[in-house]
């Protein structure tokens, strides 16, 4: 199985999935570039965290129409397995490939910390070694993390159990104080509707080595691999 | 040639984190009868020719580029047409 992690112009977390993907993965790994209109050959595609297009106009709003993005488009709709990260989760949100939109963090201030996630859904191409209601540590590092939906996607991706991480705190707990940038229901991240985009705004290829000060991030990149073994 | 205004605003649902900070900022100036601000974006574009589908031209940059449907309202002005 073949990962691929595109560059956009402003991309900055790229090169960090990559070494993920491929020293701790174990997985062969491919960059794609921006301009690329050709994806086949790909398992798996991350789009990376970064500024895109210097989060000019809105965070994600460009990069959403690179020439790449509607080969991406393609390969999600033919349920190819798509995680954004980051940037990456705000152009997929911009692309309508995921539901809702990310908003300035309620603070205004750009954060970069460990935080505590809890697993809502376990049963996902993206969490399934995981277990439910585990408590993961992975660094978040945005400026724009709130994440908004109307009322009714609300409910829709709630009721369909499409949130797979909220912000909570070292015990599991999903507490006001918990959330750091203001998103709805503390959440952190999201999958679409048939279950094959993932989009999140902690960094799961900044955690995947002990030297890093945590390992949980594998647990997300492995759990693609498992389910593109199975 | 003609020029468009186009003002991009948050949806009232929104907390606009940086509307209420500059709202803050006013008040520190001793302007205490401010109900609210918000903030959003202004932008001016110039276009060449005239087609005849300016409006719905516009429109669609609006939607597709411009402004985030899920959290934000548009409005534009055609403010200069057909010199």
């Amino acid at each position: 199985m073949k990962f691929g992690v595109v560059i956009f112009p402003g991309s900055n977390c790229d090169q960090d999935a990559f070494c993920a993907v491929r020293d701790v993965l174990g997985q062969p790994v491919e960059y794609i570039w921006h301009q690329s209109t050709d994806v086949s050959g790909f398992d798996c595609i991350v789009l990376p965290g970064g500024f895109s297009y210097g989060d000019y106009l809105r965070t994600g709003a460009v990069a959403r129409f690179s020439p790449v993005m509607n080969a991406v488009q393609d390969f999600a709709d033919n349920g190819g397995r798509l995680i954004g990260i980051c940037n990456g989760f705000q152009i997929l949100c911009e692309a309508h490939l995921l539901p809702g939109a990310l908003i300035d963090n309620n603070g205004l201030r750009f954060i970069c910390k460990h935080v505590n996630l809890r697993v809502e859904n376990n049963n996902t191409d993206f969490t399934n070694l995981c277990s439910e209601g585990q408590v993961l540590s992975i660094p978040i590092a945005h400026h724009g993390g709130n994440y908004y939906a109307d009322a009714d996607t609300l409910k829709k991706i709630e009721d369909n159990n499409q949130v797979i991480l909220r912000y909570c705190d070292s015990a599991g707990k999903v507490t006001p104080e918990a959330n750091p940038n203001g998103s709805l229901n503390n959440i952190a991240g999201i999958i679409n509707d048939r279950g094959n985009v993932a989009g999140m705004m902690p960094h799961p290829e900044r955690a995947v080595e002990s030297i890093l000060g945590s390992e949980d991030g594998t647990l997300i990149l492995q759990s693609i691999v498992e389910r593109l073994m199975a | 040639m003609a020029k468009v205004n186009v003002y991009v605003t948050l949806k009232p649902a929104l907390l606009d984190a940086q509307g209420k900070v500059v709202q803050g900022a006013l008040e520190n100036l001793g302007f205490d009868s401010i109900e609210s601000v918000r903030m959003g974006k202004f932008i001016e574009i110039e276009v060449n020719g005239g087609n005849g589908t300016l409006e719905q031209d516009v429109d669609e940059m609006c939607r597709k580029l411009l402004a985030n449907p899920n959290i934000e309202n548009y409005r534009y002005e055609i403010v200069k047409d057909g010199e």
